[in-house]
């Protein structure tokens, strides 16, 4: 972080500023912040569904949630090209487009929301639904209103740790994002490019902005833990 | 034979002990009393060594123990909640302390297989404490706490966490038990009834003070406050004094030194009856009769009575 | 709540779609390409000299790695549960950087302390270099064997501990002999975590290594690079290895999970 400063806060200013970089950092921010939404909404589901209903292959399908975190983010860059690729079998030429970016972020992102909303459904006191249903609230707003709260905690953490992942992730996109500067260079890409050009400092400048929006997420979600716990009866 | 002297326990801001001292005799079986938060737990784990006092000295046998860790105090402890070895089968629970010790094997087996025997455990040696019931684990526990031969055995309410039944039978149990092995025994409650039926000693303490010291019956006859009158058993309030109700009498004429009450309420429950009064100012009482007397009396609501005690009061009225 | 069995099932649809096509396709698709045209390309694919050179050395990586952070991890999640001092927020926090940072800033961070010109400067080679790439690998794994025994160790409490210095024993035996045996699975379960995270390594490593083909190349990088020199089977076969090795990854969690969480 300090070697960033060596050349004065006008050489950090003008790394930072550059168009390129800041084209990088906008598209880094913006598909993480959507991944992390639909994984609010996706990943709450799928907990849900993991939890509370039962059908063949539910086992099976409980440990594939956590591919994405045993698989090297390589491998992922590989499988999504063979899907989203030249070689598509289903004739999606998706390469170089902000969409393979989105899939590549869904994809190594998923397991975060529903392993943090999973035991929290799990331990859900079900009395309170049915206290909810006795008093004739239909089962819509007994998720809205009773169920929903309780899980609002759980769901942040694991979108925030969503978006501290996507906005840092390189390995899966570097082979499907195309890195075609102010379109589809994500700012790992560019970090990683700017090394390779032997321009370490210009690197360690964005990184820098990098971190501290990562920090930031994490002690959001740190700060939304500790809220969550002071309602725990 | 352990001498506990001045000791002084802090944790942050509460005072767990104040300035205690007591002294164990060999061969004895005391009852450290109290409720929640009285000291008792701590006077336990600083005469046992888990915890150190911040003044004060803790002799045993002789020998200043305040600065020897627990492990070589040559104490036996049992904790509340068994604190098994949930990895270890009772076997292995039980031989722990002589394993440690580098014990020859076939004096481990023996000595496993005698204690389990004495704590009636024989045939469990390969179970998993998860397979045995709280009584069980209990007595695992203390077969364990027995096997190094300790000076001391330190029992923190050791049936705390048992079901009223059990609780029962293993208290009769360790009476027994004690009385065939005579080691040295402190034990922790806050349950009187267990205190008097079990110990020698009994060991009052509230708020991290020494409240009394004595046999059961010298503390229930003479106790020497409020406190331990109440704690020890029902008492009721007669004016400026604390009485045992079983101790008062209710005429229908004037006596010397009884009070005037007018009766509430007479509730019939078979062989007692017990009659709710209302003293002059407004307090109430009450006052167990035997139905004869209740006959005698013709008690009804509305009438109006004297009470008295028929012993010495023991106790002006405490906080 | 007894939801209404048509919503229920449209749930689970609209879940098991998602699950399907994030997931199971893609997944399917690459095993499906990779053994496209038999086994026999595939396994010439991963015994070329620069294929089992890539996987020594990631073993090897990973061999130092995984046991160092072990133990890191075992003794600091003792401190952090039974400790008292202050700054445990302070290292709880700095455990929990690498899921924070981007790998591809971790090797930056090196690059600049370690590199030509940088902070330290050791008689040795480290950034394109094997020390560089094991600093990565275990900077980025560090935190999960930490993470899967503080919950244990908070679980269990101390109790039994204190028992067993009660019977004479000290405190390196009651480690060894109480403690140890009642985290087993945490650690087990954390060391699965590990291995996984040490292997699947790229972005940092790829800033660190320098690339040397037969020399500083973990199974990772060459997949990346038959990629980038048009070998698509020979990336596919890679892929597949480190594949089978996930999967495999996949059911030690599997069965380990169960055991960890049963106290």
């Amino acid at each position: 972080m300090a070697r960033s400063t060596d050349g004065g806060l006008d050489t950090f200013w003008s790394a930072v500023s550059s168009r390129q970089a800041v084209s990088a950092l906008t598209l880094s921010l913006w598909t993480s912040l959507v991944v992390a939404a639909v994984n609010a909404v996706a990943g709450t589901a799928t907990a849900w569904v993991l939890v509370r209903d039962d059908f063949r292959g539910k086992a099976v399908l409980n440990a594939l949630i956590d591919l994405p975190f045993a698989l090297p983010t390589i491998v992922v860059g590989i499988i999504l090209l063979a899907l989203v690729g030249p070689t598509s079998p289903v004739g999606i030429h998706a390469v170089a487009t902000t969409w393979a970016i989105l899939l590549a972020l869904l994809f190594v992102t998923l397991p975060f929301v529903v392993r943090s909303v999973q035991p929290v459904v799990q331990e859900l006191d079900r009395e309170m639904e049915e206290a909810a249903t006795s008093l004739g609230a239909s089962s819509a707003t007994t998720f809205r209103r009773v169920v929903l709260p309780n899980l609002v905690p759980a769901i942040l953490s694991g979108a925030g740790m969503s978006f501290a992942r996507a906005v840092g992730e390189f390995g899966s996109v570097i082979l499907v994002a195309g890195n075609i500067p102010f379109h589809t260079q994500l700012a790992s890409v560019y970090i990683f490019g700017q090394v390779e050009s032997d321009d370490p400092i210009g690197a360690a400048a964005v990184a820098v902005v990098l971190l501290a929006i990562s920090l930031i997420v994490l002690v959001a979600i740190a700060s939304v833990g500790r809220w969550g716990a002071r309602h725990e009866r | 034979m352990i001498s506990v002297d001045a000791v002084t326990k802090q944790f942050g801001e509460f005072r767990a002990l104040d300035d205690v001292s007591l002294d164990v005799h060999e061969g004895s079986l005391t009852a450290l009393l109290g409720p929640s938060g009285s000291g008792k737990s701590t006077l336990l784990r600083v005469i046992a060594g888990l915890e150190l006092p911040d003044a004060g000295r803790v002799v045993i046998d002789g020998e200043d123990a305040t600065a020897v860790p627990a492990q070589r105090r040559g104490i036996g402890f049992v904790f509340q909640h068994y604190a098994a070895f949930k990895h270890m089968t009772v076997r292995e629970n039980v031989a722990f302390g002589l394993r440690i010790r580098k014990r020859p094997k076939a004096e481990v087996t023996a000595k496993v297989d005698e204690l389990l025997g004495i704590v009636g455990l024989q045939g469990y040696q390969s179970r998993y404490p998860a397979q045995l019931s709280g009584g069980q684990r209990q007595r695992m526990a203390l077969a364990r706490a027995l096997a190094i031969e300790p000076r001391v055995l330190l029992l923190d309410e050791p049936f705390g966490a048992l079901d009223a039944k059990v609780r029962a039978d293993l208290r009769a149990w360790l009476r027994r038990l004690h009385d065939e092995v005579h080691v040295t025994t402190v034990l922790v409650t806050h349950d009187q009834e267990e205190a008097m039926d079990v110990a020698d000693r009994i060991v009052v303490l509230n708020e991290g003070r020494i409240e009394q010291t004595g046999t059961p019956r010298e503390l229930y006859e003479r106790p020497a406050n409020g406190f331990v009158m109440s704690f020890l058993g029902p008492v009721a309030r007669l004016g400026e004094a604390l009485v045992r109700p079983h101790d008062l009498r209710v005429t229908a004429e004037p006596r010397e030194g009884a009070l005037e009450a007018m009766v509430d309420r007479v509730v019939h429950l078979g062989f007692e009856v017990r009659a709710e009064l209302q003293l002059a100012d407004g307090a109430p009482l009450a006052v167990q009769l035997t139905r004869d007397d209740a006959v005698a009396l013709e008690l009804a609501p509305g009438d109006i009575v004297w009470v008295g005690h028929t012993v010495e009061p023991v106790q002006p009225v405490a906080a | 709540m007894n939801v209404d069995r048509r919503v229920r099932l449209g749930v689970r649809t609209l879940v098991l779609a998602y699950l399907t096509v994030l997931l199971l396709v893609p997944v399917g698709l690459v095993f499906y390409r990779t053994f496209e045209h038999g086994i026999t390309p595939v396994w010439q694919a991963i015994t070329t000299p620069a294929a089992v050179h890539a996987f020594w050395l990631t073993l090897e990586i990973a061999l130092i790695a995984v046991p160092l952070n072990t133990i890191f991890g075992v003794v600091t999640a003792l401190a952090l549960v039974r400790g008292r001092f202050r700054g445990k927020v302070a290292i709880d926090a700095v455990i929990s950087l690498p899921f924070a940072l981007s790998p591809v800033v971790i090797g930056l961070a090196l690059l600049l302390v370690y590199g030509r010109g940088g902070w330290v400067s050791l008689p040795f080679q480290v950034i394109f270099s094997l020390p560089g790439m094991v600093l990565a690998t275990i900077f980025v794994s560090l935190p999960f064997v930490v993470r899967e025994v503080v919950p244990v160790l908070r679980e269990i409490g101390d109790e039994s501990e204190q028992a067993a210095a009660t019977l004479g024993a000290t405190p390196w035996q009651a480690f060894w002999r109480i403690t140890l045996p009642a985290i087993r699975w945490g650690i087990a379960y954390g060391v699965v975590l590990t291995t996984a995270r040490a292997i699947g390594e790229f972005g940092a490593v790829s800033v660190v290594s320098g690339r040397i083909a037969g020399e500083t190349q973990t199974l990772t990088l060459l997949v990346e690079q038959r990629f980038q020199n048009f070998d698509l089977a020979g990336a596919y076969a890679a892929s597949a290895l480190l594949g089978v090795i996930a999967i495999a990854t996949l059911l030690a969690m599997t069965l380990l999970k169960p055991r960890k969480d049963q106290t």
